[in-house]
Formats: structure tokens, sequence, C-alpha cells
């Protein structure tokens, strides 16, 4: 059986290229059939936003290729509820479906569940 | 046990340091590395045109030797390297760049190269990154 591999990506979208370099894995994780999954906590929840207006800063905007994920068969998607709280972002109205918020006792419990873990 | 080795950091941060002396540990104590992954920053750390100030240690030729030494299988990630300018001469003539950095033993690939890794390895263990 495939190992599985969880994505944590923790940086905002616009700090440089890590958001898009922990995306790329996802979607080359999924190219690949294999079980690939993403959480996002820490600044990683900005990528979740709506309504981000990318060109003021010439950048690309990442929401359609995060909505891109479920194509790619990268249904495990999951956000941090404290780094949402911190960020006084709603669980509610983020920019990616299906995606289920997790607390720390569940993010522990995410982590040990999966083969391998990359952090970015 | 069989290792993949991802690394996120450039040749001048410790932890590229950090990761070369671990792999060094870890095939001294009879363990497997069964791939070198270089993505983000971590490109630079193969590159072939770091200069260190004579006192210091040349961790990105370091990295050369052992993966020469033991002729292990390092990859670097193309579309990191090529946002990095970490080219060798072929991506170097595609791109109309002009110089390459990026000697041997480094191989230039995709990211099916860090997923074929983390499934033929026990542990991917990660090293750097932001």
């Amino acid at each position: 059986m495939a190992k599985s591999l969880l994505i944590i990506s923790r940086q905002a979208p616009w700090s440089g290229p890590d958001a898009r370099e922990a995306l790329d894995i996802a979607l080359a994780g999924g190219a690949f059939d294999l079980p690939v999954a993403m959480l996002f906590m820490d600044d990683g929840v900005f990528q979740l936003a709506t309504a981000q207006n990318a060109s003021q800063v010439q950048q690309k905007d990442l929401t359609a290729n995060l909505q891109a994920l479920s194509m790619f068969g990268v249904e495990e998607l999951f956000a941090c509820s404290t780094s949402l709280n911190e960020r006084g972002m709603q669980p509610s109205g983020l920019s990616v479906e299906p995606l289920e918020v997790l607390d720390d006792t569940q993010i522990a419990a995410l982590i040990d569940r999966y083969d391998q873990v990359i952090t970015i | 046990m069989k290792f993949a080795i991802a690394l996120h950091s450039p040749a001048h941060a410790p932890s590229s340091r950090r990761a070369l002396l671990f792999a060094k540990a870890a095939l001294a104590q009879g363990h497997e590395i069964v791939r070198l992954f270089f993505y983000q920053d971590g490109v630079h750390s193969a590159s072939g045109n770091v200069v260190s100030p004579q006192d210091e240690s040349d961790t990105a030729a370091q990295w050369r030797d052992f993966v020469t030494t033991h002729q292990l299988d390092g990859v670097v990630c193309i579309a990191a390297a090529l946002r990095r300018g970490v080219l060798n001469a072929e991506e170097a003539e595609r791109y109309s760049r002009p110089a390459a950095n990026l000697p041997a033993p480094w191989e230039l690939s995709g990211l099916g190269q860090l997923h074929d890794a983390v499934q033929a390895a026990d542990r991917l263990i990660c090293f750097g990154g932001p």
C-alpha cells in the first residue's frame, strides 16, 4: 500500500514561493494517485482567504490552484482552528472546499495518522 | 533503515550542514539513503558557484564530495532551481542564460522524485525551510 504524506503549509501566500511550493508537492502527489493531504496552519491559513487581490503585488492568485486540488485527487484538506482564530478568520466562508477545521488535539492525531510529513 | 532526506535551505544555513552530518551519520551506522532531494532554497546547497571564505567550511563542496563518494542519488528540484537561477548546462542553454552552476553529481528532476523517495523510504527527514 502506498505511504501517505501530509503537507503542512505554514506560510502566507505572498511571502515568497513557499505557499506555491507546498501546493506543488500536493498537486504532484495527486497526479501520481498518491494519498496526500494538506494542512494549513500558522500564516498558511491566509491562503484560504477569499477575495485576494494578487495582482496588486504583481503575483498570481493561488486560490484557483487550491480549488483544483480536489480535481487532482487531493481531497483531504485541513485548517488549524487556532491559527484561524488568532488571525480573526472565520472557519466558514473560506475559499477552499471541502475543508475540515481541526483543533490542536485533532491536529496531533492527524499528524500521527500519516506515514510521512513535510512542513513548508 | 531507509532514509529519504529533503533539504530546504542554502549551503550557508546551519540546517544544510546539519543535514549533511545527519546523512554521514546515517551511512556510518549502516543505514541506506534512498535519495537526497533539494527543494526550495535547498537548491543553492547544490550550487557549484558558492565561494566560502578560506577559514569557513564549504558545505556545497562537501555535499558534492559526499554524494560522489557514496554514489548517492542527488536530485535537485528543477522548478525550484530554475526559479532561483541554479541551472545545469542544458537548462542554461535552453533558457539562454550566461552560466551553468549545477555540476555533477547533481541531477535536475521533478517533484515526482520526491514522492518516489517518500514511497521507497521508511523515513522522510526534512531539514531547513521557512
